[in-house]
């Protein structure tokens, strides 16, 4: 378990440090999500919708898009020199390239999303003030099975001529769920209501993270099996 | 470098007496309709290198990616060490060099060799890689990103790569590719001495005059068979004459 921990770790920091050195998962993701609340905020008509009406809705819509940028970056970096041909040859088992993939992914999208809330809230004028925990809480729930999920599907895109183009196809009908969870807390939250009414949904979001980290998991290695 | 003994931690695959490095049966792939191998037999001793010659597309690269365990044979066997060269242990034991050079471009060498150290668990990755590196000439470079070097740079680095937690089997193919003259002397030394530790390799190659002395057995692979199996003998010019009668023919 030590081992397997220590690989995911190992695989997770050299993302992160191919990021790093190239920035160009997450400086795409993140002026993308900005351009999307920019276009959002001029494209609304504050006479008729209040951005309290339409926040909640925008917030997930540029987090979920904004993560595909990071998700399709994943494995393309594999693809180049045939790299993901290196980490099968190596002893690395394909339950560690799974989830050492899915916490580089986590931290890619934790990034952009904390980059992500604070212009949300200067172009929308919302008022986080109690909410932010609550908020928190329901991001990390929701992010983490958007993650697995978002990482075994550019796995499965990556060899495919058209993976830009494939991967939102794929993915978005599985993340119409846990969206639908965030942006019903979201929606309560920025009403003031309390975390404490919001417990089906968290539960809901629970479940989803649950069933598909676990599915994800078990399918990821068969799709290396060629 | 010796070859025998892997740092990477115990190995819970045994090669015992009379258990080949590497052995293959009746070896077929096929894609769709397309019969790239058609039952392939080889059997590669300790120290011994095979050197595998063809045109393009006879289907070379399959059968490496086949006896690397990274693609399935449609049918027949490979066994690396008695086991399949799919288990962990057996990965620990093999090292590949295929066309690519599995590096990250963005990464230096040394961070990229440093990072394949880490997954085969050897102890010092940055100084493993660094002596690595130095055994291929590659002191110049070790800390740049990979994709300012030369080709001929980022074929050695592969090597390097291939060679860094000191395989008992190696799957090279093309490994002279790029390279200058002063740097294929170097390579062919390596390779000798890989041969002498016990090594056993298997080597694609067009490059027949460079490592024809070092080859016991030299086969042809034409349309998914060997078309030419033999224990090497003779000169490289009239084994050339003849693999062009036996191609054309």
């Amino acid at each position: 378990m030590a081992e397997l921990a220590r690989l995911i770790a190992v695989l997770a920091a050299k993302d992160l440090r191919v990021e790093v050195r190239s920035r160009t998962a997450l400086v795409s993701a993140t002026v993308f999500a900005a351009l999307v609340l920019v276009v959002f905020n001029f494209a609304r008509d504050p006479a008729s919708v209040a951005p309290e009406t339409l926040a909640p809705s925008v917030l997930w819509v540029t987090f979920t898009f904004a993560a595909m940028l990071t998700f399709n970056r994943g494995f393309a970096l594999e693809r180049e020199n045939a790299a993901l041909d290196g980490l099968l040859l190596s002893p690395l088992p394909r339950g560690a390239l799974f989830f050492g993939k899915y916490l580089a992914n986590l931290g890619f999208v934790a990034t952009v999303q904390a980059v992500t809330l604070p212009l949300f809230v200067l172009f929308f004028n919302v008022g986080l003030g109690g909410a932010l925990p609550g908020l928190v809480l329901v991001t990390a729930l929701a992010t983490a099975g958007f993650v697995a999920v978002g990482t075994v599907f550019s796995a499965i895109v990556v060899r495919t001529r058209f993976a830009d183009l494939m991967l939102p196809v794929l993915l978005l009908p599985f993340l119409v769920p846990p969206i639908i969870g965030a942006v019903q807390v979201t929606t309560r939250l920025l009403a003031g209501r309390p975390l404490s009414e919001q417990v089906t949904w968290l539960r809901f979001l629970g479940v989803y993270d649950i069933a598909f980290i676990t599915l994800c998991a078990l399918v990821f290695p068969a799709l290396f099996d060629e | 470098m010796p070859a025998s003994t892997p740092t990477a931690g115990p190995h819970p695959v045994e090669s015992g007496p009379g258990v080949p490095p590497l052995l293959a049966r009746g070896v077929e792939r096929r894609f769709g309709a397309l019969r790239v191998l058609r039952g392939v037999d080889l059997t590669l001793a300790p120290g011994r290198l095979q050197l595998v010659l063809g045109p393009n597309g006879a289907g070379k690269t399959t059968l490496l990616r086949v006896l690397a365990g990274l693609t399935r044979a449609t049918a027949g066997e490979v066994l690396v060490f008695g086991e399949s060269p799919r288990g962990p242990a057996v990965r620990r034991r093999l090292g590949v060099l295929s066309h690519q050079s599995h590096l990250y471009d963005d990464l230096t060498p040394v961070e990229n060799l440093a990072f394949a150290a880490k997954l085969y668990g050897l102890s010092e990755p940055d100084a493993r890689s660094r002596d690595a590196l130095r055994t291929v000439g590659l002191e110049q470079g070790a800390d740049t990103p990979v994709r300012r070097l030369s080709r001929g740079t980022v074929q050695r680095a592969a090597i390097a790569r291939a060679l860094l937690h000191r395989p008992e089997v190696l799957l090279l193919d093309e490994p002279l590719t790029g390279l200058d003259p002063l740097s294929v002397g170097r390579i062919v030394g390596l390779l000798s001495a890989q041969l002498a530790a016990g090594t056993a390799v298997l080597l694609v190659t067009h490059s027949i005059a460079e490592v024809w002395s070092l080859a016991d057995r030299v086969s042809v692979l034409g349309n998914g068979r060997w078309v030419i199996d033999e224990p090497r003998q003779g000169a490289w010019e009239d084994f050339t004459a003849r693999l062009r009668a036996s191609l054309d023919g």
